[in-house]
């Protein structure tokens, strides 16, 4: 079996973070908050991990929360 | 606490607080009290989320979304990031006779420096129309500011017709809620408000140092000059300050233990329910107008009618300077009000009580029917012992 790896969201601020784990509860999408990785460059400390399985869903959920976020990688 | 005193006092700052309000304080201080949004540690991440949770909360009570809500340390520091913010040298800014001196102060400043102002009078009987607003409309109008109540009469003007002239006209309406917020129902998007500041230590019952801006989307956050800028833990790489909300206007640590409680407080007021509130304070608001007029030789100032007005109160004796009275009221009967102009000469020159000012009873939700029947038999005592 192939474990299942993780995307982040990289957001401008923590508050964003908050507002999309919300939002991604909401539509039933489990998310973590996370330091944001050593290899990735953000400014505000945390980013929102999801299962790469999810990553679709969560995408169509970030834009239609109008939140502009500064990117999303795999880890 | 002090069960004797009777506390009208809550237009200035609300007391007794909900326990929950200080217990949510210390459970910050002592579970989460790290820089919120600065760090990826757990506490920094706590703090962040707690604060979060405030802007949630903020965001239920006046049907916003919770990143349009930056929290200030009061009305009005939200009031100046509005003002100073968006009007320039050129622009024209409406408001009315009855304001706050964190409306006048500010627009008295920018006045001097090439802003237009125009003063809407409200008549002594509270009368405002949004006609007259209309009328003043001009090519160059940029905003519309008013109070939603005054503080010392509790006047409350047509905020909702305001807004869709508003909306009509293309211009800005910013509303101080510092009375309103947590005691009467407002809607950010029915109400038609772009710009919304309220103070936490009033009607939401929060710690005083807590309050915010509301910014609505008709706002260009590129136009919004921050008046303070700052580390908001944000694009830390840039020396330029973030344009979006809330870290636009949120720089430098934040008031979180504050903000805890705020949460709290607002959270009580929502389970409570504003209409609730309202009842109960405009119930005990009746039996004070109408026990004061009752008395002669007191006369009270402002409108009578329930509906349009909220639980502030503000009267004269003949023959006392109000802060004798209220230096009578402490002293002798443990009832603790505000007296003077309350910040609010233009109001106090439209009620027709400057320069003496008035006694201003303020009521609020813990405030109870024996204890106004008290105030009114220390006022009856008073007026006689005068005559």
């Amino acid at each position: 079996m192939v474990m299942e790896g993780y995307s982040v969201i990289l957001v401008f601020a923590t508050s964003h973070a908050f507002f999309l784990e919300k939002h991604l509860s909401q539509a039933g999408i489990e998310s973590k908050m996370i330091p944001v990785p050593r290899q990735l460059s953000s400014d505000c400390g945390i980013c929102v991990r999801i299962s790469q399985n999810s990553l679709p869903a969560a995408k169509r959920i970030v834009a239609s929360t109008g939140v502009e976020i500064e990117g999303i990688h795999d880890i | 606490m002090n069960d004797s005193l009777i506390y009208l006092d809550n237009a200035a700052t609300s007391w007794p607080k909900p326990p929950a309000v200080g217990q949510a304080v210390l459970r910050f201080m002592e579970e989460a009290g790290a820089n919120p949004g600065r760090s990826a540690h757990r506490l920094s991440v706590e703090a962040a989320r707690r604060i979060y949770s405030a802007r949630e909360a903020a965001a239920e009570i006046f049907n916003a979304d919770p990143l349009q809500v930056a929290f200030t340390q009061n009305a009005t520091l939200a009031l100046n990031l509005a003002l100073y913010g968006l009007l320039r040298a050129g622009d024209h800014v409406i408001t009315s006779s009855i304001e706050h001196n964190s409306v006048m102060r500010p627009l008295r400043r920018m006045e001097k420096d090439g802003v237009e102002v125009s003063i809407i009078p409200c008549s002594p009987w509270g009368e405002f129309d949004p006609d007259d607003v209309r009328n003043a409309l001009q090519p160059n109008t940029r905003m519309i500011v008013l109070t939603r109540s005054s503080n010392v009469t509790g006047t409350v003007l047509p905020i909702r017709r305001i807004g869709e002239i508003a909306r009509r006209a293309g211009v800005l309406l910013l509303t101080d809620e510092a009375q309103t917020a947590g005691t009467f129902p407002i809607d950010m998007k029915a109400d038609l408000i772009d710009l919304l500041a309220f103070t936490g230590h009033k009607g939401l019952y929060g710690p005083p140092g807590t309050g915010g801006l509301v910014v609505g989307e008709r706002v260009n956050l590129k136009e919004l000059q921050p008046l303070i800028q700052g580390g908001t833990g944000s694009r830390s790489e840039y020396e330029e300050q973030p344009v979006f909300m809330p870290d636009c206007l949120e720089s430098g640590t934040p008031n979180g233990a504050g903000l805890a409680g705020l949460e709290a407080g607002i959270r009580w007021v929502l389970e409570k329910g504003i209409p609730t509130i309202r009842q109960h304070e405009m119930q005990l608001c009746s039996q004070l107008m109408d026990g004061i007029s009752a008395i002669e030789g007191v006369t009270m100032v402002g409108t009578r009618e329930v509906l349009l007005r909220t639980a502030v109160v503000s009267f004269t004796i003949d023959g006392l300077q109000p802060s004798e009275v209220g230096q009578r009221l402490d002293e002798e009967y443990g009832i603790l009000c505000r007296v003077g102009l309350h910040c609010a000469p233009a109001a106090h020159r439209t009620w027709g009580s400057f320069p003496a000012g008035t006694v201003r009873f303020s009521i609020g939700v813990f405030n109870t029917s024996a204890q106004i029947e008290s105030a009114l038999a220390a006022i009856r005592q008073i007026a006689k012992r005068n005559h």
